[in-house]
C-alpha cells in the first residue's frame, strides 16, 4: 500500500514537471526541468525495482543530456517564441491517441502480477540458470553483457554511428562562422 | 462496473499514458525545435516507466543475488529482461538526442533561427522567388 502512495506521489510530481515543460517559454528553465523529470523518473525505477535502469537514467539523463541541451542553448536562442498557431488540433490528436492506448491497456494483466506473460517467458530461464550458467550476482549485468552481448554490441555501433553524425554535422562550424563574419565585412 | 482491484492495477498504465501524451503534445503544438526534443524526450521516458512496470513483481526485490550466491527459492525477483531492454534504449535515445541537437545547432546556422513557423516562413518565399525567375525565363506567362 505505501509503495502505491510512493508511485502516485512521483507521478504528481512527474506531471507537474511535464505542464511546467509545457508552459515555460524561457528554454533554460526547460532544459533544468528536463533534468528534474528525469531525476524523478530514476526514483521511481528504484520502486520498481529496476536500480541499473535508475543508475543509467540518473547519469544519463540528468547528466549527459542537460550538458548536450545546455550547449545547444549556448550555439542557438535561450527564448521560445510564441507560437501563432491554435492548440486545438493537438489537444484533439492527444487525446485520441491517448483514449486508444488506454483502451490497449485495459485487457493488460494487473501491475505486480508473478503469472503476466512477461514473467513466465525465458525470463525465468535466465534467473534460475544464471548463477551456475556464469556466476554473477546482478542478472540484468548477466543478461546484459553475456546472454545477449550481440545486442550491446549493436548498441555500440548505433552509439558510434550517431557520434559519427554529430561530429560530421557540427564540425567546421567556427570556420564557416569566421568565413561568414569576412563576407559581411567585405560588403559593409 | 469495475473493482477497486482492477483499477488499481491499471493505474499506472494510465498515468503513463498521460506523461506520454504530454511528451506527445509537446512535440506537436510548439514551435521551437529544442523543445520539441525536449518533448520526445518525455515521451520516451514514460515509455521506459511503461516497460519496467510491466517487469515489476508484487513483494519482489531487484533481480540481484546475494554476493555468496546462496540463493533463498522464497525470495521474488523482480523480472530482468525490461531493465536490460531499457538500458539499451536509453543509451540510443542519448545518441538519438545529441543527433537532434547537432541538427539544430546546423539549422540555425543556415537559417538564423529554430522556430518551426519561421523556417517554413523563410523557405516558402525561396520558393516563391525561385518561381519568379523560373517564370520570367519562359517568358513571363507562369
Amino acid at each position: 500500500m505505501l509503495e502505491t502512495f510512493i508511485n502516485l506521489g512521483l507521478f504528481v510530481m512527474l506531471v507537474a514537471t511535464a505542464v511546467a515543460i509545457t508552459r515555460m517559454r524561457r528554454l533554460f528553465g526547460v532544459t533544468m526541468m528536463a533534468s528534474v523529470f528525469s531525476l524523478l523518473s530514476a526514483m521511481l525505477f528504484v520502486t520498481l525495482d529496476a536500480v541499473d535502469v535508475a543508475f543509467t537514467e540518473a547519469a544519463v539523463g540528468a547528466g549527459i543530456s542537460t550538458v548536450l541541451m545546455l550547449s545547444t542553448l549556448t550555439l542557438t536562442s535561450r527564448i521560445e517564441k510564441p507560437t501563432t498557431r491554435s492548440p486545438l488540433v493537438p489537444l484533439v490528436v492527444t487525446a485520441i491517441t491517448g483514449a486508444a492506448i488506454i483502451y490497449g491497456t485495459l485487457d493488460m494483466p494487473n501491475f505486480g502480477d508473478a503469472h503476466s506473460p512477461a514473467q513466465v517467458g525465458v525470463a525465468a530461464r535466465y534467473m534460475a540458470e544464471s548463477p551456475t550458467d556464469i556466476d554473477i550476482p546482478n542478472v540484468v549485468t548477466v543478461v546484459l553483457a553475456s546472454y545477449r552481448g550481440f545486442d550491446t554490441m549493436g548498441e555500440t555501433a548505433v552509439v558510434f554511428t550517431a557520434g559519427a553524425g554529430v561530429l560530421m554535422l557540427i564540425s567546421g562550424l567556427r570556420r564557416r562562422r569566421r568565413k561568414g563574419d569576412d563576407k559581411k565585412e567585405e560588403t559593409s | 462496473m469495475p473493482d477497486i482491484e482492477y483499477i488499481l492495477g491499471h493505474m499506472n498504465y494510465w498515468l503513463f499514458t498521460v506523461l506520454m501524451m504530454t511528451g506527445l503534445y509537446i512535440v506537436v503544438a510548439k514551435g521551437n525545435l529544442i523543445k520539441k526534443i525536449v518533448g520526445l524526450n518525455l515521451f520516451q521516458t514514460a515509455v521506459f516507466m511503461f516497460y519496467i512496470s510491466l517487469g515489476k513483481v508484487t513483494g519482489g526485490t531487484a533481480p540481484i543475488f546475494p554476493v555468496d550466491m546462496e540463493i533463498d527459492p522464497s525470495v521474488a525477483y523482480s523480472n530482468p529482461l525490461p531493465h536490460v531492454l531499457i538500458l539499451t534504449a536509453i543509451v540510443v535515445g542519448i545518441a538519438t538526442t545529441s543527433l537532434g541537437l547537432a541538427l539544430i545547432v546546423r539549422i540555425r546556422e543556415e537559417y538564423e533561427t529554430i522556430e518551426e513557423d519561421e523556417i517554413l516562413k523563410i523557405e516558402t518565399d525561396l520558393v516563391h522567388v525561385e518561381n519568379k525567375i523560373l517564370g520570367e525565363a519562359m517568358g513571363g506567362r507562369a
